[in-house]
């Protein structure tokens, strides 16, 4: 973890709700594809974390939704803002479990931390798969992303509007050797149960510090109590237990 | 310049005190900086047994402050003994409060004597003001009466100095101040969190699963340092003053109004540096009000 001073480089709707916002500074505490970043807001007590979807040496780049007034304030900042941001939180997706298929499964605001992720498979030569789910077309963000980056991509929607009808489950591939998924919690349990290999899932829980000290967003598991933001936000699909 | 404290017998060389519940077992910020730098620290509440404390969410935000709801959410006394506090020895080289939760006499009895045996452990910091358990944690501080049994029931089992840590959710927090220093405490730290609620608009439910939590952060300061006062007039024993506090500036308010060292809580929640940027900034702020010595205005508040 490392506190820093970010200055906002982009910061553009990509839906109606979503927007990308591209930060320059340092990163090099962030290591891992699934960890995210705490950004420190006016007048708004607790930080607010968001999972990092991009970052090179000296940019890191996340994807919102704008849900309340933290959001609300960050879609409106201009370029050149400055933000107080503790970086390189959580454990991040372990990469080296994957195997040859790997099978990415995103809901909404889940799906930017599997972008980096499908970026580092893609350069270890993988054959990737990835179906993101939205609830309607207007929503959707990232397919041609994740196109570009050479997966294999399908899409869904819940009212059918674009895509497959569905969710992400109905639309998984044949051959795939582990999953990675993040999104909402019911699109996590279905994953959990259509899966027919091991995988892991990246969870959500209101957060006091994000890194470890004040314990409000722990967790029950099978391998004892866990802290979402700093022994996760990912768990392996073996350790979960359902509330 | 002089920023060293006498707290209950032991110097410490400065009065800033990470909270318990904010500060882990402490070896975790050791990887941010040298926490030897703090006065000491108060590590997370302790029980008998180990504790996964409430449902969540248990996290709220509010304006100047936040609410929460963990529940004293802790690994148990044996393994604080055999696992965190080895880990802690190997980064912290001072004496370390030890803060200890309980459901019945009993139970703060037991889990003292055990910590007692520590030789880390410098004080016991006596939690009767947890908000967020039923039939223990602030039932214990709600009376005098029972808040002197609390007290007594740990001096017969230690050596160390007794701090006794005081819920605001009270109608006379002087009262049982009062009481546990006649049953023998050696110093009072107050406040812990004040009982609050929030309700999502939109699903209209509590925020918080288990309905309320404590609120804590800059919105009690005020709370706090008029508590803290009242108390210190009232006792002779070393009050240690929290809540809300977030600057340098702060940690003097609270020396004058009768704090000999105070604890901070939910800032290290949003600055992990917050303690030691404190103490770094301590030296200035003394400067700028014509402080020598930080042991000279513990009570300073001039009356007129």
């Amino acid at each position: 973890m490392k506190q820093c001073i970010f200055k906002i480089t982009s910061n553009e709707p990509l839906t109606q709700s979503v927007y990308r916002m591209v930060l320059r500074g340092d990163t090099s505490a962030i290591t891992a594809p699934g960890q995210f970043i705490n950004i420190q807001l006016d007048g708004l007590y607790l930080r607010r974390p968001i999972s990092v979807c991009d970052y090179d040496e000296s940019s890191v780049t996340i994807l919102y939704k704008v849900v309340g007034a933290g959001t609300l304030q960050l879609s409106q900042m201009p370029v050149g803002a400055s933000l107080d941001v503790l970086t390189g939180l959580g454990n991040g997706y372990d990469l080296t479990l994957s195997g040859d298929r790997p099978l990415l499964l995103g809901g909404g605001v889940g799906i930017p931390p599997l972008y980096r992720l499908a970026k580092e498979f893609i350069s270890q030569g993988k054959s990737v798969s990835v179906v993101l789910g939205f609830n309607t077309a207007d929503e959707i963000f990232y397919e041609n992303d994740f196109r570009a980056l050479g997966c294999d991509v399908q899409v869904t929607t819940v009212d059918g509007s674009y895509g497959k009808k569905g969710f992400v489950t109905d639309a998984l591939p044949q051959n795939y050797t582990y999953f990675y998924t993040c999104g909402p919690e019911p699109m996590l349990k279905a994953v959990y149960k259509a899966t027919v290999t091991s995988g892991q899932m990246s969870f959500e829980e209101r957060m006091g510090c994000g890194f470890g000290a004040c314990m409000g967003c722990s967790c029950k598991t099978l391998t004892g109590y866990k802290r979402i933001c700093k022994d996760g936000p990912v768990m392996k699909k073996e350790e979960i237990l359902w509330d | 310049m002089g920023l060293g404290v006498n707290l209950c017998g032991i110097s410490i060389s400065n009065p800033v005190i990470p909270a318990s519940g904010t500060f882990g077992y402490g070896y975790e910020f050791a990887e941010l900086y040298d926490i030897n730098e703090l006065g000491t620290f108060s590590f997370k509440g302790t029980t008998w047994d180990p504790r996964f404390g409430n449902p969540t969410p248990r996290i709220a935000e509010c304006p100047a402050g936040m609410i929460n709801a963990v529940g004293l959410q802790n690994p148990g006394v044996e393994k604080v003994i055999s696992e965190e506090l080895p880990k802690l020895k190997s980064c912290f080289h001072k004496p370390v409060m030890a803060n200890v939760s309980g459901f019945s006499i009993d139970d703060y009895a037991y889990t003292c004597e055990k910590l007692d045996k520590e030789p880390q452990v410098g004080w016991l910091e006596v939690n009767v003001s947890c908000p967020n358990v039923h039939g223990g944690g602030m039932s214990f501080g709600t009376q005098p009466e029972a808040a002197a049994e609390v007290t007594r029931a740990v001096k017969a089992v230690t050596t160390k100095p007794v701090i006794i840590k005081l819920s605001p959710n009270v109608t006379d927090i002087v009262a049982i101040a009062k009481a546990c220093e006649d049953a023998g405490a050696d110093g009072i730290s107050l406040i812990n969190t004040l009982l609050g609620m929030r309700i999502n608009l939109h699903s209209r439910k509590p925020v918080i699963a288990n309905t309320m939590g404590g609120y804590s952060g800059p919105g009690i300061f005020p709370v706090a340092l008029r508590m803290v006062y009242q108390v210190a007039q009232a006792v002779s024993i070393p009050v240690i003053g929290m809540g809300g506090v977030s600057c340098a500036e702060d940690v003097i308010e609270m020396m004058l109004a009768g704090a000999t060292a105070v604890q901070i809580g939910a800032a290290n929640l949003i600055n992990p540096y917050i303690c030691r940027d404190i103490i770094r900034d301590l030296p200035r702020v003394m400067e700028q009000y014509g402080i020598q010595n930080l042991q000279e205005i513990i009570g300073g508040v001039n009356n007129g």
